[in-house]
């Protein structure tokens, strides 16, 4: 028993940590890219053309832009709290990634007949375990904001984060909704149940509409984006950040788009289920592994019509001001929620008489 | 030493190392980060004993809200290490002695309790999976279940009621 320690799996510790790499960074690139997209989406639709100097059609432009951040000077502020100033950037980014290790990518894959599912772990209170990291988020924000010793950082920050924690309510509402129907929290019985079936936002059409709302909210994100309200409060809550550091939040906000778009396609439009195929007549036809990939493809195609439809409603819909978002989170959207959850309630109960 | 029990005396060691923490700094603010660790030290224990869902709503409700309450709180009152007042003497020595009383009766209790018999099942016991859980609250403990809800409700509404007043 003394070297028992040792006695891990270890291909399934191989398996895990290849899997972790890998989504960790296709997140990072597809942040990369997003910065991008959000550049050529602007342009579009203010009519100009965007960048399109670095490579062709400027498609080089995410790396020159993180090329410059790293090569700029760090500054730490004087009077700041040295470590926590450090800290902040730091837990938020670790927060906006940990939310994917739940998320379902694709279907099994055959690996020289070791049977590998393409998800860090399928544990059974997935979605309480997005909500914990999710309510994990506002640290970072407030960390930041209050180590940076600046009035306007500190405001801003405490804008934020109440602002996050007000619209995780409506959102934990609108998700107890969906696990009625669902009657699981596990993320892999969540999009199984929609596999070949019809996807849950035709039971929650509403549940998916004030989920939407709660997670521009969360993201930060135009309407909402008050914490960094930049005529009111300089630049926000990163006000005294610098360098890679305000870098760090800048992707932290990218990434947090890009988890909360593949949480709407898997929890409201079927995960990685490809749509009008059946998916069990193509794994007999073309094999488990390029179903699992084709799989996964559909996935990030929902994500990413979710994403510019982030980047669509930034780019139309002015601020809200400060009151009127506090208004729409407290006395309309959590009424909302609860009459959702209630009638949801009622007519599970009444179906399964 | 196999993983579980490494894993025990690490997460034992941060929450207990932590908890000094807590008492020992001297800025406030750190004190509410280092309550936080304690509160995840914690949470790991209890997914340690594969009871997943306290675990993750001790994070979500103590980590995730009521301990953003108390930065807000600290941060807005800007209280700061230097601006912390002379405490007296006395209280000082009230404060070890209630201590010192309370370290007492604990160790007392778990003294005449018998812990021997009843080991923590690690690992594999399957009594805090949401499941059970929930048919355990809604059956055999549904009275004391349903007084708490009152008490919170009541709560919240003591809550709104003082900060009418004002209007």
């Amino acid at each position: 028993m003394q070297y028992s320690l040792l006695a891990f799996d270890w291909f399934f510790l191989i398996e895990k940590l290849v899997l972790i790499i890998g989504i960790v960074s296709v997140s990072l690139v597809i942040a990369m890219y997003e910065t991008y997209a959000e550049r050529k989406v602007a342009a579009f639709i203010q009519d100009r053309i965007g960048p399109n100097r670095a490579g062709p059609f400027g498609i080089l432009q995410p790396l020159a832009d993180g090329m410059k951040l790293f090569m700029k000077e760090e500054i730490i502020p004087n009077t700041s709290n040295r470590m926590l100033f450090i800290l902040g950037p730091c837990l938020a980014m670790l927060t906006a990634m940990m939310t994917s290790a739940v998320i379902p990518w694709g279907g099994t894959i055959d690996f020289f007949g070791r049977q590998v599912p393409l998800q860090i772990t399928d544990i059974n209170i997935g979605i309480l375990y997005i909500f914990g990291v999710v309510s994990m988020g506002v640290y970072g924000i407030m960390i930041g904001g209050w180590a940076s010793n600046n009035k306007f950082s500190l405001l801003a920050a405490l804008r934020g984060a109440s602002q996050v924690i007000s619209y995780e309510l409506p959102m934990g509402l609108a998700l107890i909704a969906l696990l009625m129907v669902t009657g699981s929290l596990k993320m892999s019985t969540i999009v199984g149940g929609q596999l070949d079936s019809i996807y849950n936002v035709v039971y929650q059409p509403l549940g998916f509409f004030l989920f939407l709302v709660c997670a521009f909210a969360e993201c930060n994100r135009t309407p909402f984006d008050l914490p960094e309200a930049e005529n009111e409060l300089n630049f926000g809550y990163h006000q005294e950040y610098s360098s890679m550091k305000l870098g760090f939040y800048l992707f932290a906000e990218y990434i947090n788009m890009f988890i909360s778009s593949v949480l709407m396609s898997t929890l409201f439009f079927g995960g990685y289920d490809i749509p009008f195929v059946s998916d069990h007549n193509l794994v007999e036809s073309i094999g488990q592994n390029w179903t699992a990939l084709l799989q996964g493809l559909t996935l990030f195609a929902k994500t990413a019509g979710f994403i510019f439809l982030f980047m669509w409603v930034r780019w139309t819909i002015p601020r809200f001001r400060y009151d009127q978002l506090m208004n729409l989170c407290w006395k309309r959207m959590i009424p909302l929620a609860l009459a959702n959850m209630l009638i949801t309630a009622a007519v599970v109960l009444w179906l399964k008489k | 030493m196999s993983a579980t029990v490494f894993l025990f005396y690490f997460l034992s060691v941060l929450a207990l190392g932590s908890a000094i923490m807590v008492v020992v700094s001297r800025n406030p603010v750190h004190s509410v980060l280092w309550l936080i660790a304690t509160f995840f030290a914690i949470s790991g224990h209890y997914i340690l004993m594969n009871a997943q869902f306290i675990g993750i709503v001790n994070l979500i409700v103590y980590a995730g809200a009521i301990m953003v309450l108390f930065l807000f709180v600290i941060m807005l009152m800007n209280m700061n290490a230097d601006s912390e007042p002379k405490k007296n003497k006395w209280l000082k020595l009230a404060g070890v002695v209630s201590g010192g009383c309370l370290l007492l009766v604990m160790v007392a209790a778990l003294k005449s309790a018998e812990v021997k018999g009843q080991l923590v099942q690690m690992k594999d016991g399957d009594i805090g999976l949401i499941a059970n859980l929930g048919k355990a609250l809604f059956t055999d403990f549904v009275v004391p279940f349903e007084i708490a809800s009152v008490l919170f409700l009541s709560a919240m509404v003591g809550t709104v009621v003082i900060g009418k007043k004002g209007d």
